[in-house]
């Protein structure tokens, strides 16, 4: 593993007060992740959680060069919230951070709040929002699910990349247009965001088949049905 | 699973997790508010790494070849000097911005540092050791059991993987090339289930086993306050060499 390359936001490319701000959103998200978490977190989640951060860990590794000095990478941040819900799912993408932070130097320290921001808080709760309103609309069937999780993931992840695009227009320390750096991370993720809903789709659908009481999404949005036949 | 840890026996290695984990990041943010013109400071704290590299034991080539990590976001500073604005200079026949050639210097001198310092720290801490100083510094235990989980499962999978490949191979599935990707995308949901019922039943041994969300810390006790002091000497060094850089201009 020695040539992982993987890249966030590394530390300089935005200007230092702003870094700041971010720090204290994203330590301010993580604080209420964590009280909900810990409502959520039980015998069946906790092991969850771990696989779901030790998946999006190898996910993120898929790297994609688009054009020089771009490069974007799969996310998952809709497969964690499919599988263990909101809370849990942003501490499992934060965790994923930290760790390349610390031990593989990928993302600047000080940067750590931006990159948890977009990716951890502002990208999981757009497909957490989606999905939410996506498992009422789309037919209760594996297609539906699997439907869900592709377009819960194509605009999670653009809408993750235009929290850099703001982060950005805010403090970048380069004098880019900030209309270029917008359609630039729009165009390259809406590609990724394909990728990863492919992944995330067959992920979730054969787990749901197999083991539907691991799906959290399910569980929080299609129980009405299961406890019905169970009265009956 | 130890990616960057390099075994060796050091001052530095010897230093409990946290006091490393909390001088790389005030190191680190010393680094990023130093104004962009002090070049001496930021040859002053490329020193202090070289300091901390050869008290560690890490060979300069291994740093450099692991910090090519940052070369994509890099890429993005070649531009800068000649889409920036306002003065210019000519070099080499080429007309450059001087505000682009300071942003593009900006990003790489504090991007590389940052790499730097972070790779020394895992470089001279095992992965299970940095879990133990997070939790030190009173990181939510939330987050360190999903990071312990986390480390885990990565190996798991790695071992499943390659199992389900083997299991492919032996039955005679030998596609060259691109088309190895559709086996891939066809079992990886298979392979996440059978991780995680392996990973399950571990946990379940580890719950009977008096598991409570924590790891026992073993034999290794809370920093000594000389750690503190000693670690402190990075982030204090770079302090005043920022400093006296900001005062010598």
């Amino acid at each position: 593993m020695d040539d992982v390359q993987a890249m966030h936001i590394a530390n300089g490319i935005i200007n230092g007060p702003v870094s700041a701000i971010f720090i204290a959103i994203a330590m301010a998200g993580l604080a209420v992740c964590v009280w909900r978490a810990k409502l959520d977190l039980d015998d069946r989640l906790a092991p969850m959680a771990g696989l779901v951060a030790a998946f999006i860990f190898a996910v993120q590794m898929l790297n994609f060069q688009v054009l020089p000095g771009v490069s974007g990478h799969l996310l998952g941040g809709t497969l964690a919230v499919i599988l263990v819900g909101p809370w849990v799912g942003a501490l499992c993408v934060s965790t994923v951070l930290i760790v390349q932070a610390l031990v593989f130097a990928d993302g600047g320290l000080t940067a750590l709040g931006l990159n948890i921001t977009n990716m951890a808080l502002i990208g999981t709760a757009a497909a957490y929002l989606l999905v939410a309103l996506l498992l009422r609309v789309l037919p209760r069937s594996s297609r539906g699910l699997g439907a869900t999780a592709l377009i819960a993931s194509v605009i999670g992840v653009v809408v993750a990349a235009m929290g850099f695009v703001a982060e950005f227009a805010l403090g970048g320390t380069a004098d880019l247009s900030i209309t270029a750096v917008a359609a630039t991370m729009a165009g390259t993720h809406t590609l990724i965001g394909i990728g990863e809903g492919l992944i995330a789709a067959t992920t979730v659908v054969t787990v749901a088949k197999v083991r539907p009481d691991l799906v959290y999404a399910l569980r929080a949005f299609r129980a009405p049905i299961r406890a019905k036949a169970a009265v009956a | 699973m130890e990616p960057l840890y390099l075994a060796r026996e050091s001052r530095v290695h010897r230093l409990s997790p946290e006091v490393k984990i909390a001088a790389v990041l005030l190191f680190t943010i010393v680094v990023v508010v130093t104004p962009r013109e002090d070049l001496t400071a930021f040859a002053g704290y490329t020193l202090l790494i070289a300091l901390v590299a050869g008290l560690a034991r890490v060979p300069a080539g291994w740093l450099l070849k692991r910090a090519t990590i940052e070369l994509p976001f890099v890429l993005l500073a070649v531009v800068l000097p000649f889409t920036g604005h306002g003065e210019r200079v000519d070099w080499l026949g080429l007309s450059l911005s001087v505000d682009g050639l300071y942003g593009a210097w900006n990003i790489f001198a504090k991007g590389t540092l940052g790499v730097l310092a972070s790779l020394l720290l895992a470089a001279t801490t095992s992965m299970r050791d940095l879990i133990l100083g997070l939790d030190r510094l009173r990181c939510p235990t939330v987050i360190t059991q999903i990071m312990t989980f986390m480390l885990r499962y990565i190996d798991v999978l790695i071992d499943d993987a390659r199992r389900m490949r083997i299991a492919r191979l032996s039955r005679g599935y030998d596609p060259r090339f691109l088309w190895q990707v559709k086996a891939f995308a066809v079992g990886v949901g298979a392979l996440f289930l059978r991780s995680y019922e392996r990973g399950e039943r571990v946990y379940l041994a580890m719950l009977s086993r008096g598991y409570s969300g924590r790891m026992p810390s073993g034999s290794g006790s809370k920093a000594p306050a000389a750690e503190w002091v000693v670690s402190s000497a990075l982030p204090v060094a770079a302090a005043g060499i920022a400093v006296a850089a900001a005062v010598l201009a």
